[in-house]
């Protein structure tokens, strides 16, 4: 498919000229986006907890949380769908609260698409322009300009049900683009895709979206996802934003002990501070294992805590030292490029750990190995949760 | 279109078991198909006797401008008793739609309610309400808004109303399915692309209702222009319909043959608005 083509992180040279006027305009206008304040609750359930969250010009920053966190409701009161309880919502410094959804000028992309069934591909991407009272010429134009950009356009006279998911998303991309609005909103945009067109699609719509340079949300409960195409991720739990950041801070460096388990997978290992040393302090494991952890965090000597190891953090090896705890292997899994090894310490706890396969390698030693951190490895601590 | 596809049906590669379809099918065989023939034969004897074969019950029929408006006063009926109850059962779609479960489940008591109630019953509630001396205008006379009581018994305006409200139910049931079952990211990306409310209702959820509202209109408009007994008790002598003209014929003039012509007749104008409404249906769809 043409979409190979689009996979470097800058379109060829020909696209962007022939799209110079409009993503030059676009970008002298891309907008901030502000939410201040947000309070909303259904009955007497609060979905969303004061939020406030400044998304930049030209930024795209994901609402990851799982479902029922608020992201969806959060979403929906940006575009207007849903009158907040408190708070404010802002583009480019300016209060929309009062205005209706027709009049926000945000552009969506909704999950299933939603693609008028009983229009053409060429009149869904019209509608926009026809309800502003665009002349006919001016759709045409427009409409044609848009199935270029999506690569649509010998679609131009299909209706929705003759298209695949991939290319409905197209189509609801350029509908949602053809109105050149100021804040695009895309709505779990990848979860109904096949897996093998996922990766096609968030490659497409981080062009688009630098190419209009456009300020962007994505609600989504897919890490992968938000990692993929996200400049910036909040992470959402119970109608808070538990840590704001870029993927990497947001997987290296996580808050709180919710993201840590949210976001991949790691290791929480139960251990006690033993002493604090030059930033960090020294842990004794209940494993019997003593490591040494940075941390920026304050805790107290003798204080619970657990340590966070990302699988691909550890490894296995024969020898023993102090700073590693003997392990029963129990399982090794080849995924891919990775060997996953599920193995049980002493005191009983399950861990996993990822380590680069080599070709031909197809399970790890049996029996006992010593399990510790590996050289690049950066633990995490958080206060043990009170039982 | 959930609803057309379910009513377009039939699963594919499927060999149908016709057998399942036979008890129902004989009895429509013996108690409506052969009747049919029956009454079609009778149609052409020329005189009330049934001595003499021809075409004069047909020629009466149709030479006659009396029974001519008979026709046109009954397909007018139907066509404004289906305008009647788009005109209430939309809104009321619209908010159903918005409505809770639990509101829902009200509403559809309350929409449901009449059907419990024998037709006469409601047809004669009616006439209370309309009469003379009725509730309306008792109320308008007391209010200072007329001072002669407005005549709504035996005329069409009242007969319309009393049908609106008694075929209720046959327009907003499956109204109320299709608007219920419509995607609401439909509606909101409408929104979201600049159109008002307005535009919003007449290009995306009234098209996309539409099958719904055929499915009614054929129901509306096939009873209200059957209904006998509201169209001789609201209407009185004073209006005539197919049916009472039907039942006339047969039951004090005793001419057979002219009353199976207007059967024909009654039936072919009602298949005529259900094809007419069908194809409004197809025409929507490929537009």
């Amino acid at each position: 498919m043409a979409v190979a083509g689009s996979a470097f992180p800058t379109p060829p040279r020909i696209v962007c000229a022939q799209m110079s006027a409009t993503a030059a305009s676009a970008a002298m206008t891309a907008q901030p986006l502000t939410l201040d304040g947000i309070t909303h609750s259904y009955g007497g359930a609060l979905a969303v907890d004061n939020v406030t969250l400044e998304v930049k010009g030209g930024e795209l920053v994901a609402l990851l949380g799982p479902s029922g966190c608020g992201k969806t409701t959060l979403l929906r009161i940006v575009a207007g769908f849903i009158q907040q309880g408190n708070g404010k919502v802002l583009i480019d410094g300016r209060p929309i609260d009062t205005l209706p959804p027709n009049r926000r000028e945000i552009g969506i992309v909704f999950q299933n698409y939603a693609l008028f069934p009983h229009m053409t591909v060429a009149q869904n991407i019209a509608y926009g322009l026809a309800a502003r009272g665009e002349s006919s010429q001016v759709q045409a134009q427009r409409v044609e300009e848009m199935l270029a950009t999506v690569q649509m356009a010998s679609f131009a006279d299909r209706k929705p049900k003759q298209l695949s998911g991939g290319q409905q998303q197209r189509v609801a991309l350029a509908r949602a683009l053809a109105m050149r609005p100021r804040i695009l909103l895309l709505d779990e945009p990848f979860a109904a895709l096949d897996k093998n067109l996922r990766l096609d699609m968030q490659i497409e719509i981080k062009r688009l979206q630098r190419q209009f340079a456009l300020t962007a949300i994505m609600v989504t409960h897919d890490q992968d996802e938000a990692m993929a195409i996200a400049d910036r991720i909040a992470v959402m739990s119970q109608g808070k934003i538990e840590q704001l950041g870029t993927p990497v801070q947001i997987y290296d460096e996580p808050a709180t002990l919710f993201v840590n388990s949210f976001i991949g997978s790691s290791n929480l290992l139960a251990g006690r501070i033993e002493a604090p040393v030059e930033g960090g302090y020294r842990i004794a494991l209940g494993n019997g294992a003593a490591w040494t952890v940075p941390s920026a965090g304050r805790f107290a000597p003798g204080q619970p805590v657990l340590v966070s190891v990302r699988p691909e953090q550890m490894l296995l090896a024969d020898e023993a030292a102090n700073d590693r705890f003997p392990v029963e292997l129990k399982l090794s899994l080849p995924i891919g490029g990775e060997l996953i090894h599920d193995v049980t310490s002493a005191d009983g706890g399950s861990l996993k750990i990822a380590m680069s396969r080599r070709p031909g390698m197809a399970s790890g030693r049996s029996g006992t190995a010593f399990c510790g951190l590996s050289d690049h490895a950066r633990p995490v601590l958080f206060p043990a949760p009170q039982t | 279109m959930a609803g057309v596809a379910a009513v377009a049906g039939g699963v594919p590669g499927n060999k149908v078991d016709w057998r399942l379809a036979a008890p129902l099918g004989l009895t429509y065989l013996a108690f409506f198909a052969a009747p049919f023939v029956i009454l079609l034969g009778v149609s052409f004897y020329a005189d009330s006797e049934q001595t003499r074969l021809g075409l004069d019950s047909w020629t009466k029929f149709y030479g006659d401008a009396f029974y001519r408006k008979v026709i046109f006063d009954t397909l007018k009926l139907g066509v404004f008793a289906v305008l009647a109850t788009t005109l209430l059962a939309y809104p009321l779609a619209l908010v159903f739609r918005g409505a809770s479960p639990r509101a829902q489940r009200v509403l559809i008591f309350i929409i449901l309610m009449p059907l419990l109630t024998s037709v006469v019953i409601r047809t004669f509630a009616w006439i209370v309400i309309l009469a003379r001396e009725g509730v309306v205008n008792q109320t308008l006379i007391g209010l200072g808004l007329t001072s002669t009581p407005l005549n709504l018994l035996q005329t069409e305006l009242g007969l319309v109303i009393a049908l609106t409200q008694i075929e209720m139910p046959l327009m907003l049931l499956p109204l109320l399915t299709i608007m219920n079952g419509m995607d609401q990211n439909l509606i909101d990306a409408s929104r979201a692309l600049g159109a008002s409310k307005w535009r919003t209702f007449f290009k995306v959820t009234l098209p996309l209702t539409l099958p719904g509202w055929i499915a009614g209109a054929t129901l509306v408009f096939a009873s209200s222009t059957t209904a006998f007994i509201s169209q001789s008790v609201i209407g009185g002598a004073r209006l005539v319909y197919l049916p009472a003209l039907i039942y006339q014929q047969v039951t004090v003039v005793y001419n057979w043959p002219f009353a199976a012509v207007a059967s024909f007749t009654l039936l072919f104008t009602v298949l005529a608005g259900i094809m007419a409404l069908g194809w409004l249906g197809r025409f929507a769809r490929t537009s």
